[in-house]
C-alpha cells in the first residue's frame, strides 16, 4: 500500500461515509422524536434511485400508485374523521393533499414525456413521489400506536421493511439500475481522480447537514421537534402536537433517504434490496452516536465509510464482518460509559 | 377397511392404466416459480416442445413446479415415481434440489436427468448416482475455455475477484487448479458481495499486482461493478467474466465499460453466428428456431436448452430400451438407464453427448465457445 492507494481509498470511504452520515442523521432524528427505529430508511434510498431510473427509462414509476393507495387510505381515515367532527374545510384539505395531489402527480407523469425532461426536473418529480410516503407511512402505521413500547414500534418497522422490499421487487423487477451521472465532468489531483458525482454527494451532504442544523436551531418547527425529542410530554403540554412532530420527522427522513438514493444511483448499481445494507451501515453510525448525538453519528458514518474502504483493500472477503463487528466495541464502550453516568447520578 | 379398499381400487386402476396404454411417462420437476423462475420458465416452455412420441410409443409429460424449493422438489419426485409410476424424471432446475432428488431416483430405480449445473450431481460416481444424468456443462468446462484463451494470449499473471458466496468460491477453486496446471499464476484473489455499492478497494488491490488479465467470477448485473471500477481506475488490460453474465441486462448496466469483455458461453446462445462447420450448429439452431417460433424472437436462453437436451437424450435412448422391455415396468427403467449411459455422439443444443459408466454428463470442449462484447453486443471469437 502506498500513498496514492491510501488517498483513493480515503476518497471512496468519505464519499460512502457522506451517504451513511445522511442516513445516520435521519435515523437519529426519527428515533429521538418518535422512538421508532427506522429500518425502512434504506428502502427509501432504493425507491428514490429506482423511481428516477424508471422515470428515465420512459415508464410510469410504479411507486406513484403506492403513493395513490397510501394517500387514499389516509384520506379515508382522516377525511371521514374530519367530516364526522363537522370540519368540512379540514376534510377538503386532507383530501387535497392525500388524494388529489398523488392523482394529479400520476396524471402529470402519465401525460408528460418526463424521460426527456431535464435531470433536475426528474429529480424533483422523484422526490415529489417518494417523500410524501414518509408522513403517510407515519399516519397509517405509527400514529395509531405512537405511545407503544419501543419494541412494538421496532417490530412494525421490520414488517414495513419486509413489505417495502417485496413491493420494490414487484415495482422495479429483480434487475439493478444505474442512472446517468449529473455531469460527466471529472478532474485529477495527483493520483486522485475526482468525478463530479463525488463532489455532488459531498456538497449535497454538507449542505443538508448545515440546513438541518439551521432548521433545528432557528425555526419554530425545528425547535418543536427538538423539544419533542427531549421531552415528549413536556412538549405536548406546551402545545406541540406529537402527531405533527411525527409526520414532520418522517417527511425529513424520507426526503434524506430518497435524496441519498438519487445521489448514489449514478455511482453504483441499485437493486430493489440494496437499500437495506446501506441503511444498516447508517445504523451502525447512528449507534456510534448512541442514537442521540448528531455530530457523533456523522463522525461515526465517516469512520464506517473509511473502515469499509480500507477493509475491502486488505481483506475483501471479510469486509462486512469487519464493518459490522465495529458495533461490538462501540456498544461495550457505550454501556461502560453510560454505567458511569448512572453512578454519578 | 375403507382405506384398504380405496388403496386396492387405486392399485387396480393403476394396473388398468398401464395395461390400456403402454405409453412412456416422463415426470418433470422444475422451478417455474420462486427465485429460480427465470431459469425454470424457459425450461417449462421447452418441455411443451418435446416430441409426443418416441420410437413409436406415445410419450406423456407430467410437469410439477417445485417453487425453487428443495423439499418440494423431493416431494414432487416421490409423487411422480410412487403415484404416477413415471419411467424417467427430468429435473430439477437448481443444483440443491437435484442433489436431493438423487436419493429418490436411486431408491425407486428411476433414471433421472438433471437440468442443474453442479458437477456434484453426477460425480463422483457411486451406487446412487448411477441412476442420474445431467445436461448442463460443468463449471470446469467453462473455466478451461477461459484458461485456454488466456494461455493462447500469453497471460502469465491473473487477478481473481469473485462473489463472496458459493458461486465465487466454487469458481476460485476450479479456476486456480486449472490455471496452475497451465502455468498461469493467480496473483491476487479478492471477494465482493453482490449487494456491494463500492469495490474500489478490491479493484486497487487487483491492479496493484500488475496482472496481465483480470477474471471476475460473478453472475448477472452485480458482476458489472468490479469491471466498471477497474476501467474507471484506468485498468486497460483484458477482463474475463463467466457465462453467468451472459444476459442483456448485463450489457445495459455495464455499457461502454464492458467493451472487449471475454467470456465462455454455451453454443446455443450464439447459434446463429456459429460457423457452419461447428458440430453443434445444426442441433442448436434447430432448438433456437423451434423455441422462438413458439415464444417470440430473441426469447431463447441456454436454460431452456438444458431441458431440450434432456429430451434429445431420451430420443436417443428410448428406442434402445424399448427393445428389451415395455414402458411402465422396472425392467424398462433399468434398460433406459443402461441406454442413457450408452449414448454416443448425440448432438444436443448444448453440445455433443457421449456418456460412459463414469461420465454421466458426456460433454466435451464442443459444449462452449468464447465470445467477446463488441459494439454493445455479443460476438463470437474466431
Amino acid at each position: 500500500m502506498d500513498m496514492s492507494i491510501a488517498l483513493i481509498l480515503s476518497q471512496d470511504g468519505i464519499t460512502n461515509g457522506a451517504i451513511y452520515a445522511l442516513l445516520a442523521l435521519a435515523l437519529v432524528l426519527v428515533f429521538a422524536v418518535t422512538r421508532v427505529i427506522f429500518i425502512q430508511q434504506g428502502e427509501f434510498v432504493a425507491y428514490g434511485a429506482l423511481t428516477l431510473a424508471m422515470m428515465q427509462s420512459g415508464a410510469l414509476p410504479a411507486t406513484v400508485w403506492m403513493l395513490v393507495v397510501m394517500g387514499a387510505l389516509v384520506t379515508a381515515l382522516d377525511g371521514v374523521r374530519a367530516l364526522k367532527a363537522g370540519q368540512g374545510r379540514r376534510a377538503v384539505g386532507v383530501a387535497g393533499w392525500n388524494l388529489a395531489y398523488p392523482l394529479a402527480l400520476a396524471a402529470a407523469l402519465g401525460a408528460l414525456p418526463v424521460n426527456e425532461a431535464p435531470l433536475a426536473l426528474q429529480v424533483l418529480l422523484t422526490l415529489a413521489i417518494v417523500v410524501p410516503m414518509g408522513p403517510m407511512m407515519y399516519r397509517l402505521m405509527y400514529q395509531p400506536i405512537a405511545s407503544a413500547p419501543v419494541l412494538v414500534l421496532l417490530i412494525v418497522s421490520v414488517a414495513l421493511h419486509i413489505a417495502m422490499v417485496g413491493l420494490g421487487l414487484l415495482f422495479f423487477g429483480a434487475e439493478g439500475q444505474r442512472t446517468p451521472a449529473f455531469s460527466e465532468f471529472s478532474f485529477e489531483i495527483g493520483p486522485l481522480m475526482v468525478s463530479a458525482q463525488t463532489l455532488w454527494v459531498l456538497l449535497v451532504s454538507a449542505l443538508l447537514i448545515v440546513a438541518l442544523y439551521q432548521f433545528f436551531g432557528r425555526t419554530l418547527y425545528g425547535k418543536a421537534l427538538r423539544a419533542t425529542a427531549i421531552n415528549r410530554m413536556g412538549a405536548q403540554l406546551m402545545g406541540i402536537s406529537p402527531t405533527l412532530a411525527g409526520r414532520l420527522t418522517f417527511f425529513l427522513a424520507a426526503f434524506i433517504g430518497a435524496l441519498s438514493g438519487v445521489l448514489i444511483a449514478p455511482i453504483t448499481t441499485i437493486y430493489y434490496d440494496t437499500g437495506f445494507l446501506i441503511g444498516l451501515k447508517g445504523f451502525v453510525a447512528a449507534i456510534i452516536g448512541g442514537l442521540a448525538s448528531y455530530p457523533l453519528a456523522a463522525l461515526g458514518a465517516l469512520a464506517v465509510g473509511l473502515l469499509e474502504a480500507f477493509a475491502s483493500f486488505w481483506a475483501s472477503a471479510y469486509k462486512e464482518v469487519i464493518v459490522f463487528t465495529l458495533i461490538i466495541p462501540v456498544l461495550l464502550w457505550r454501556s461502560l460509559t453510560s454505567h458511569h453516568v448512572e453512578e454519578e447520578e | 377397511m375403507k382405506l384398504r379398499n380405496t388403496l386396492l381400487a387405486a392399485l387396480g386402476l393403476a394396473f388398468a392404466a398401464t395395461a390400456a396404454h403402454a405409453e412412456i411417462k416422463v415426470g418433470v420437476v422444475l422451478s417455474a416459480t420462486g427465485p429460480a423462475a427465470s431459469l425454470g420458465i424457459p425450461e417449462k416452455n421447452t418441455i411443451a416442445l418435446l416430441p409426443a412420441s418416441i420410437g413409436g410409443e406415445k410419450v406423456s409429460y407430467i410437469v410439477l413446479d417445485d417453487a425453487s424449493d428443495t423439499t418440494t422438489a423431493v416431494k414432487n419426485a416421490r409423487k411422480l415415481t410412487v403415484e404416477d409410476g413415471v419411467d424417467v424424471i427430468i429435473g430439477s432446475t437448481t443444483s440443491p434440489a437435484s442433489l436431493a432428488m438423487v436419493d429418490v431416483a436411486a431408491e425407486t430405480k428411476t433414471p433421472m436427468i438433471s437440468m442443474a449445473a453442479s458437477a456434484r450431481i453426477v460425480a463422483p460416481m457411486d451406487d446412487k448416482k448411477r441412476w442420474v444424468f445431467k445436461t448442463p456443462q460443468n463449471d470446469q468446462q467453462m473455466a478451461s475455455a477461459i484458461i485456454g484463451h488466456m494461455s493462447a494470449n500469453k497471460v502469465k499473471k491473473v487477478s481473481f475477484i469473485g462473489f463472496a458466496n458459493a458461486y465465487g468460491e466454487g469458481w476460485y477453486e476450479q479456476f486456480k487448479k486449472l490455471a496452475e496446471a497451465k502455468g498461469i499464476e493467480v496473483v491476487a484473489s479478492e471477494r465482493f458481495n453482490p449487494a456491494d455499492t463500492s469495490v474500489t478497494g478490491q479493484a486497487l488491490k487487483l491492479m496493484s499486482v500488475k496482472p496481465d488479465a483480470v477474471f471476475i467470477a460473478g453472475s448477472g448485473t452485480p458482476s458489472a461493478l468490479p469491471q466498471k471500477t477497474l476501467r474507471e481506475r484506468g485498468y486497460k488490460g483484458p477482463i474475463y467474466q463467466t457465462h453467468g453474465v451472459a444476459n442483456n441486462d448485463f450489457l445495459r448496466i455495464c455499457g461502454k465499460d464492458c467493451e472487449g469483455t471475454l467470456l465462455p458461453v454455451g453454443p446455443v446462445q450464439m447459434a446463429r453466428s456459429l460457423p457452419d462447420s461447428h458440430p453443434v450448429k445444426a442441433s442448436a439452431l434447430a432448438y433456437v428456431e423451434k423455441y422462438e417460433t413458439a415464444n417470440g424472437a430473441g426469447s431463447v436462453s441456454s436454460f431452456g436448452a438444458y431441458a431440450w437436451d434432456a429430451g434429445v437424450l431420451l430420443q436417443a435412448a428410448v428406442p434402445n430400451a424399448l427393445k428389451t422391455a415395455k414402458p411402465g415396468s422396472p425392467e424398462f427403467r433399468a434398460a433406459l438407464r443402461d441406454a442413457l449411459e450408452g449414448v454416443k455422439e448425440v448432438a444436443g443444443a448444448t453440445g455433443i453427448y457421449s456418456m460412459s459408466a463414469e461420465d454421466h454428463l458426456g460433454l466435451d470442449d464442443r459444449s462452449r465457445v468464447m465470445i467477446e462484447i463488441r459494439n454493445g453486443t455479443w460476438s463470437l471469437l474466431k
